[in-house]
């Protein structure tokens, strides 16, 4: 029996786990995906908004301000990449009046360092920028961070607190038994609870409903990207996005904090749940739009081009409530990335009023060794490590650089990876130019090795995601 | 540690291994090879296939036969080389950076460097095939790691896109290990692989090749179920009314190889736009004095026998560089019309003996090669057929380079 069962491990998820972990209850997540940060986690804008889209007192401006707030230490904490590098809204001439009403709307939010700036120090910021751009809000709180990094590093922070995570669960039923909740999975399995979080993002209306709550839906917003080169990546230094619209922010052109460079999303409602499928017309309004704000994008440099869907909810707000021991965290689409710290305070505040939580546990680690540690080492320092374990010596991922040793500690580390896209979010091994042409091959190998099964059962992302189907004919 | 090499060869492919061998018998003993993989060869390793060395040592070589020719002078030499060893960085003053297991992290001060990394494939990410992302998509040449290397088989019912090399000796391979290949779609109106290569490794197996067809879509959630595929116009542009769906569980990419050139970028060393690798003159020699480069990672070669021969002038330059020997002087440009796509070398400093290497930008038929000096026809070569999949040569001699009047000599491909 657990105290508190968590369905989704987004990142919302993946926060509220951490914030709940850190007490004296049995707390486990629950998602249906072979890996943490399956759903819109890993396909967003990673940005930390400054908070000033938001309408006034609505709870996306609430929890986007104090999240906003909380991410960089949160941040530095869990030992994850975040970098204020700023945002400017930027419009033409015709734009100015929406321009300045965001910036008005951002002040009443209560975001701080807002600035409006006219077009000639707006392009001496952004040498890149589309020169017909006339106006511009800046907003130095604006932050970018690595949406699926942050997610895995708060899912492995409640691991070390001792929460427990659950894959492959994916949710069929949820009955209420003498105080107490039954989870269901589609396989068979049953997990008890005395509370529940749904923070399952595009199905958090299937699982309310599974509760007894039909009061929002979540329509999945398409939202299509390209990755490009890292030789783009200071094309801008900051976030540009265009003057928004009420399908969302519109396209941005953002630097990541890996160093490549951005273009997203689109925005098309759409029905089915699963379809992350980019399309020709996506690409088109990609460059299209992108163009508006920058010029001259080096469109042959794209490294990769996908596809979240964003949970909007029926609302138009992010739909957070608590009944019946049920906490929903429900259509929280943008910003929820940017929220998600602020959100998991809020469910931590929720159980501790309600007398869940007691004490802290005695042997609470808040923090959590970097996954990128090795590679910002000095020479002597690598060559410590090396000379330990040669593992750190022999580079697997030629593009980025990255050793056999970190990619081992991936398969190792919690939330541990379990599939060739798992190591590739913990490790970048495969994210550089070549996409994992050359690594791949030994990334499955370590796979397979780390995991003690057979080279043709490791996955790309679970299921039926096979790589190899078998022995060739001399071998078998 | 910082240590001094007179040579530091980045690179122990085929490439590599010439460079060594001639450095070596040009005098120079204090030469270092790296080498990023487990033993010398480079991609040679996984080419199983034969038809390597026809030029070189007139006989049908298998891939590894080929490399391990080169090998065999290496290790005759007692030329040193470091394997599972990789280069991070190289500075202008050519200090080389590297890593492995046993010497950690590494300075080599070097006198002279040849660029010997070779090239890697073009991945799926700038075609921007629409669709979705299942397994099931690899390089031809990541999967002929799986099979040649590892023996494991990737797919069962093969689509690839593109006919070059790799793709059309993995679409026979694979047919050979039981696989189904359905298609090789090719976007432009030719093939950019070989014409022994389709002959034997499409038409004899009756895998048909598409020309002007491309994928437009990509289907299957876990694992590729089927790819929807279009005939293009001429501009390129899918025609929808062709779209055709083919059911299959792999989709190769042999969609074009690129020049390996970060270390060379890191050095500062500028690129040409067309090859992706650096400027050079006959020798081979970058714009750092020095520093060299051959092989793939120079421009994409057709035949490894023609890597050997380009590796074996830098090597022996380097030697040369090394001991202080220099040739007489000069400055000459090399041009091309855009027919003839590039030119290596692209600049000509010294008075002697010089083959040029190019590619053509398209098919063309009962052709001249023409190269001039000024208004003045230097070279007029006659071709019944020159193709972007077969790389051209012409010789400059050194009386032609002695007598000219201009400092250009223009490329070009005429009626």
């Amino acid at each position: 029996m657990f105290d508190i069962a968590i369905i989704g491990a987004g990142v919302v998820g993946g926060m509220v786990a951490r914030a709940l972990a850190k007490y004296n209850v049995r707390v486990c997540i629950l998602d249906k995906e072979s890996d943490v940060a399956m759903g819109a986690t890993k396909a967003n804008s990673a940005i930390v908004h400054a908070g000033f889209d938001a309408k006034e007192g609505s709870l996306k401006a609430r929890f986007n301000v104090r999240g906003s707030e909380m991410m960089e230490t949160v941040t530095r904490e869990l030992g994850v990449k975040y970098k204020r590098n700023q945002s400017l809204v930027v419009g033409f001439e015709h734009e100015r009046e929406e321009v300045e009403a965001i910036y008005k709307r951002g002040l009443a939010n209560g975001v701080k360092w807002l600035e409006l700036l006219d077009k000639e120090a707006l392009h001496a910021l952004e040498p890149n920028l589309n020169k017909d751009l006339t106006c511009a809000l800046l907003a130095k709180t604006g932050a970018i961070v690595c949406p699926y990094e942050l997610c895995i590093a708060a899912v492995g922070n409640a691991m070390d607190n001792g929460a427990e995570l659950v894959l492959d669960f994916e949710v069929a039923s949820i009955d209420k038994k003498d105080g107490s909740y039954v989870i269901k999975a589609a396989d068979g399995r049953e997990i008890e609870t005395r509370y529940l979080v749904n923070s399952a993002g595009v199905y958090s209306d299937k699982i309310a409903a599974m509760t007894g709550d039909a009061d929002f839906s979540v329509t999945p917003r398409r939202g299509e990207y390209m990755l490009l080169d890292k030789e783009c990546g200071n094309f801008t230094e900051r976030t540009i996005f265009h003057t928004p619209t009420k399908m969302g922010k519109g396209i941005l052109v953002s630097p990541t904090v890996d160093g490549n460079l951005l273009l997203g999303p689109t925005a098309t409602d759409i029905e089915d749940k699963e379809d992350t499928s980019t399309t020709p017309e996506g690409f088109a309004t990609l460059f299209d739009k992108a163009s508006d704000n920058v010029a001259n994008i080096p469109v042959n440099k794209v490294l990769t081009s996908f596809c979240g869907l964003r949970a909007t909810g029926s609302t138009g707000d992010f739909i957070v409530k608590e009944r019946d021991g049920v906490v929903t965290l429900g259509g929280i689409e943008s910003p929820g990335l940017s929220s998600a710290p602020a959100i998991a305070e809020y469910v931590e505040e929720i159980f501790a009023n309600k007398g869940v939580l007691g004490e802290v546990k005695k042997d609470y680690v808040a923090t959590r060794k970097p996954a990128h540690y090795f590679r910002e080492l000095s020479m002597v320092e690598k060559n410590v490590i090396i000379s330990k374990d040669p593992a750190y010596g022999r580079i697997v991922c030629r593009c980025e650089g990255i050793t056999e040793g970190e990619i081992v500690e991936a398969l190792r580390t919690n939330p541990v990876a379990r599939d060739l896209d798992g190591v590739k979010r913990r490790t970048r091994s495969g994210m550089g130019r070549c996409q994992g042409g050359f690594c791949s091959p030994t990334v499955v190998e370590l796979i397979a090795r780390e995991r003690g099964i057979p080279f043709e059962s490791v996955t790309k992302f679970g299921k039926g995601s096979v790589i190899n189907y078998g022995r060739t004919k001399g071998d078998k | 540690m910082c240590i001094k090499a007179d040579l530091v060869i980045i690179g122990g492919g085929p490439a590599g291994m010439s460079a060594a061998v001639a450095a070596y018998d040009a005098g120079i003993r204090d030469i270092i090879i790296l080498e990023r993989d487990k033993s010398l060869g480079g991609i040679l390793r996984q080419c199983i296939h034969n038809g390597f060395g026809l030029h070189r040592f007139k006989e049908e070589l298998t891939g590894p036969e080929y490399a391990y020719r080169y090998e065999e002078q290496v290790r005759e030499r007692n030329i040193p080389f470091k394997l599972n060893t990789m280069v991070l960085d190289i500075t202008p003053n050519k200090i080389v950076t590297a890593m492995n297991s046993e010497d950690g992290l590494f300075n080599i001060q070097a006198k002279a460097i040849i660029l010997a990394m070779g090239c890697r494939e073009r991945p799926k990410g700038a075609l921007n095939i629409a669709g979705t992302r299942p397994a099931g998509i690899f390089t031809a040449g990541t999967a002929q790691k799986f099979v040649n290397m590892d023996g494991y088989m990737p797919g069962k019912k093969v689509v690839i896109l593109g006919s070059g090399d790799i793709g059309l000796i993995m679409a026979r391979r694979m047919t050979l290990e039981g696989a189904e290949v359905k298609a090789v779609c090719e976007l432009m109106p030719y093939s950019g692989g070989l014409a022994r290569n389709i002959e034997q490794c499409l038409n004899d197996f009756g895998i048909p090749l598409m020309l002007s067809h491309t994928v437009v879509e990509i289907h299957g959630k876990e694992r590729v179920t089927g790819v929807t595929i279009a005939k293009v116009d001429e501009r390129r542009r899918p025609i929808p009314e062709t779209r055709q769906y083919i059911e299959c569980d792999t989709l190769l990419l042999s969609v074009g190889l690129l020049p390996e050139n970060e270390l060379t970028k890191s050095a500062g060393i500028s690129l040409d736009r067309i090859t992706g690798g650096a400027v050079v003159d006959q020798n081979r020699q970058t714009q750092i004095e020095g520093v060299y480069a051959c092989g793939n990672v120079l421009h994409v070669h057709d035949l490894v026998d023609y890597v050997s021969e380009e590796s074996e002038i830098a090597g022996k330059a380097a030697a040369a560089y090394i001991i202080g020997k220099s040739a007489a002087g000069t400055s000459i440009g090399l041009t091309t019309d855009g027919k003839v796509r590039y030119t290596v070398p692209q600049r000509i400093t010294a008075k002697e003996d010089v083959t040029v290497y190019f590619r053509v930008a398209d098919v063309y038929r009962d052709v001249k090669i023409v190269v001039r000096d000024g208004d003045n026809v230097i070279i007029s070569k006659k071709k019944q057929k020159v193709a972007p999949g077969e790389m051209e040569t012409v010789t400059l001699t050194r009386q032609m380079i002695e007598g000219m009047s201009g400092d250009t000599l223009s490329f070009s491909i005429e009626a």
